[in-house]
This record gives C-alpha cells, structure tokens and sequence, in this order.
C-alpha cells in the first residue's frame, strides 16, 4: 500500500524500510531510499519548515500514484516533516519498492526530484543575521524537468503552472 | 471566496489567510492576482514581479488563467523549497 505522511516528529528510517518491505511482500526484490538531513551551510543552525496542510498530503500522494503508474508494479513510501528543525535532523523519506532495483531507483529520484518543487514546503533559516526564507534553486527545477520528458500524453504537464521566472 | 498565503508572502500581505467575496470582474487567478495588486502597496510589492508568486485552487497548482469562483479556496505561495 503506498504510504504518505507529513509529520513533526522525527522517524526512524529504519523502521520505515522494514514496514515498506512488509507491505510490498516477496514479489518485489529491491528496494531504494532517500533520506533528506539538514545540511550545516554558512551560519545556519536551524530551520523551520512551513507546509499547506491538505495539498502536501494531497500533492505527496499523486507524485506517489504518478510513481507507481509509471514504474509498476512498484510501491512508494514518503515521509516529511514540518516545523522547527537543527542540523543533523531528519527531514524527508522517500522509497520505492520495486521487483528490480533500476526501477527502484528511477522512481525514487523521480520522487524526491519532483517533491522539492511541488509539494508545498518553504525552508526559513536561522542565520546569524536573523531569519532568511531560502530560495527556490534552478538546479531543482532542472532535476523536476528531466522527468517530464517521456511522460505519457495526456497527463498533466504542470510545467506551466510553476514558470521558472525570476526567483527573489 | 478563501484566499491563503504561505511563506514570505504571508509576512509581505501581513496576513494568512481571509474570506472575501469574490471581486467583480475576476474569472481566473490571473484576474484574481492583478485585483490584489490593486488593494494596496504591501500587495502591490508583494505581488510586483510576473512568474514569481505560484498558485493553488482547491489545493491543487493551478495556472494562471486556471478559473476561480467564490467557493473556492485560492493559495498564493512562494516557489516550494522542501525535501
């Protein structure tokens, strides 16, 4: 069953691998994982993440089920957190359980690309100038496009929705 | 009409989120944002550069000429900087 879920508390990767296997069962012999840390960069100690409660379960979900639809049989597993965050935390979980291990990893970058530009979260750092919203990068929306080429037609092309205009 | 704002907007329109009635003339969320940028500098600056500000009807990204009725909920947003 593929799982979502947006949280405060941290989580223990471990346990999610293993509930994700249990859940796949034993027709899928490969399974791939991301987990997202809060960095140490110039000055910054903390983070707070602000989320959209409803679209970010909604928006995880359907990049879960585009994944899915498009690497089957496999099955995703997401976990991210909001709120205040150090470096060395948690942030996000993603997993895909696959039959082979190319489709494992496919889907999970596809995942991770593509959540950091459309699920509705926003990094604010603690520096030692005060509190600094982070930017939007290029590279990101760069690493979200690669996956839209081959996308069956007729789906959605969000592409437009999320021009890459200037970013301030 | 519910209006939501996130993230550096948020602080900009000093607001997170109100009721208003939908304003006449206003058809898609490129309407709605033009009409916002008329309420007031903070607005006004907030909104100012074209392609920035991201949009969501009913919690799903919406284009700009995405249509927007007063039973809507309309989220104004930042680019996302999660994961």
């Amino acid at each position: 069953m593929t799982a979502v879920r947006v949280q405060a508390a941290d989580f223990d990767p471990g346990d999610e691998l293993a509930a994700l296997q249990g859940a796949a069962g034993d027709r899928y012999g490969a399974l791939a994982s991301f987990l997202g840390i809060v960095r140490a960069t110039g000055g910054v100690s903390q983070l707070s993440l602000e989320h959209y409660p409803g679209m970010t379960e909604r928006e995880l979900m359907r990049l879960a089920a585009e994944a899915e639809a498009r690497w089957p049989p496999s099955m995703v597993r997401i976990v991210h957190r909001f709120g205040d965050l150090s470096v060395g935390d948690r942030i996000v979980f993603a997993a895909v359980a696959a039959p082979h291990r190319a489709d494992a990893f496919e889907a999970c970058a596809f995942l991770v690309d593509r959540l950091k530009t459309e699920a509705p979260f926003w990094k604010r750092e603690q520096t030692a100038d005060g509190p600094r919203w982070v930017d939007a990068r290029p590279e990101d929306d760069a690493a979200a496009d690669r996956w839209r080429t081959g996308q069956p037609p007729g789906e959605p092309d969000l592409s437009s929705a999320m021009p890459s205009g200037p970013k301030t | 009409m519910k209006l939501r704002y996130f993230a550096w907007l948020r602080e900009r329109v000093g607001c997170a989120e109100e009721e208003i009635p939908l304003p006449s003339g206003v058809r898609d969320v490129a309407g709605l944002m033009d009409w916002l940028r008329s309420r007031g500098p903070h607005f006004a600056e907030a909104l100012a550069q074209d392609g920035v500000v991201r949009a969501a009807v009913n919690l799903t990204h919406a284009r700009p000429d995405h249509p927007v009725t007063d039973d809507d909920e309309v989220a104004l947003f930042p680019p996302v900087t999660g994961g």
